[in-house]
């Protein structure tokens, strides 16, 4: 669309910010990126997020849209003519809403819960997110991508996962997702990756695992105090 | 709609989650089948099971035998399979106007509701002051974005109750009930004038009040819950 001024407010290792991203891209939307330190954060953003002071923050023509998920949405009733994120029947369309939001909220967060335990907890959290990727896969039954035959929303709100969670596996020395048990999410993390959009937009990995461990290590360090 | 198309919701009558459902369905003139979880029943009805055997929750809408979960994506869905004319939609034709109302719905849920019902779990006075404190100050941003987002009208969706006043007036029976049994203001007449008007509005609406139960069985279960949760006798 000509004229139209889209900057997106983030930061380099979040997969809340690279979702929005993926979507832009996917919808050939330029856009300008301006990236947050996070402890030191712009007059910009607290402006633009008032509320909760996080990234992303998606500023179209001065107007500022938060929370990823819902700027996923916005991004997709915008534009709509180039690949949609989400389904045009009514009942699919709440179907994919709702696994948006078990992923969201079932598997990101065990994976937190994962990176900030050890020991029999740190067990616990894997079989947690282990039995939430399972649920999960069933929606992928029968399909490439969550989306179907391309990508939709489901699997850009999934999308932290083939991204981040070997990182995860390697920081904690436990493997999570296997062929054996988790097969379809397992061969639609390969075919994610394989993905140009996210070949262009992986987050730097060192700085990525480097960023883990920190975070690991002060919430263990925190725990044992 | 089409005729003879079996709609049911299974509910709990105190659940504001329902409660939104079952007003935006009346407002779309949707003929429903209202099956009640019975409270205070150790076990959820199979029926339940079935349909919602990720979260085990209500509400689920059932419609033509396809069960739909979670709240605010059933008032979308509502919005999108029943629209009769762009008139009466819950949601805001305008993608951005859309977003805001989405933003704040899920603020309501997510982080507001559960300071409001962590007034009643307070097991110290601390405690509880802090919930409190957190509830006022989610109700000045909540004035603050009605001032904005109404453009001056009587409700966040404009001439008519829309996705946003569902998702926050769903609240008012517990934030009334919650007012009454502990003996509070939540709304302020200098810091929320504009929310004090439009809850009014809200609870005297006809769809509304086919829905929402009398303040008192809300504060008679709140007193039910407190005992549950050890913070009363």
């Amino acid at each position: 669309m000509a004229n139209e001024e889209v900057k997106l407010y983030g930061m380099t290792l979040s997969p809340f910010v690279l979702r929005v991203e993926w979507a832009l891209k996917l919808k050939h939307i330029e856009y300008e990126y301006v990236n947050e330190d996070l402890k030191n954060k712009s007059p910009q953003l607290l402006h633009y997020n008032p509320v909760h002071k996080q990234v992303p923050v998606l500023v179209h023509n001065g107007k500022p849209i938060c929370e990823s998920t819902l700027i996923l949405e916005y991004i997709d009733d915008v534009w709509k003519t180039s690949c949609p994120l989400l389904p045009s029947d009514p009942h699919e369309k709440a179907v994919a809403r709702f696994w948006a939001k078990f992923a969201e909220e079932k598997c990101l967060h065990s994976s937190f819960d994962v990176i900030s335990n050890a020991g029999e907890e740190l067990q616990k959290a894997v079989e947690e997110l282990q039995q939430n990727l399972k649920t999960l896969e069933g929606y992928l039954q029968g399909k490439k991508f969550f989306g179907g035959d391309i990508i939709g929303l489901v699997d850009i709100v999934a999308g932290w996962i083939p991204c981040w969670l070997p990182m995860i596996e390697e920081l904690v020395g436990v493997t999570i997702v296997d062929e054996e048990h988790l097969p379809l999410i397992k061969a639609w993390m390969h075919d994610i990756l394989e993905l140009d959009v996210v070949k262009k937009t992986m987050p730097p990995l060192d700085k990525t695992a480097a960023h883990m461990k920190a975070i690991r290590e002060n919430v263990l360090a925190a725990k044992s105090t | 709609m089409e005729n003879g198309e079996d709609i049911k919701v299974l509910g709990t009558w105190p659940s504001p989650f329902v409660i939104r459902v079952k007003i935006a369905l009346n407002m779309k003139g949707i003929v429903y089948e209202s099956l009640e979880e019975v409270e205070g029943l150790p076990y959820k009805s199979e029926l339940l099971l079935k349909s919602n055997p990720i979260y085990k929750k209500v509400p689920v809408l059932i419609h033509g035998g396809k069960p739909l979960c979670e709240s605010l994506i059933i008032l979308q869905y509502i919005d999108e399979a029943f629209t009769i004319d762009g008139a009466s939609s819950l949601l805001p034709s305008c993608p951005y106007d859309s977003a805001l109302a989405r933003f704040w719905a899920f603020y309501l849920d997510d982080k507001w509701f559960p300071s409001l019902i962590g007034i009643l779990k307070a097991k110290t006075k601390e405690a509880k002051e802090e919930s409190k404190k957190q509830v006022e100050q989610g109700l000045e941003l909540l004035e603050e974005a009605f001032k904005k987002i109404s453009k001056g009208k009587r409700w966040f969706n404009g001439d008519k109750i829309g996705y946003l006043d569902l998702a926050f007036g769903s609240h008012l029976g517990w934030l009334k009930a919650i007012e009454k049994s502990e003996n509070l203001n939540l709304f302020d007449e200098k810091k929320t004038p504009n929310l004090i008007e439009w809850a009014q509005c809200f609870l005297s609406d006809d769809n509304v009040k086919k829905v929402m139960h009398e303040i008192d069985k809300f504060v008679e279960y709140g007193h039910k819950l407190k005992i549950k949760w050890g913070v009363a006798n």
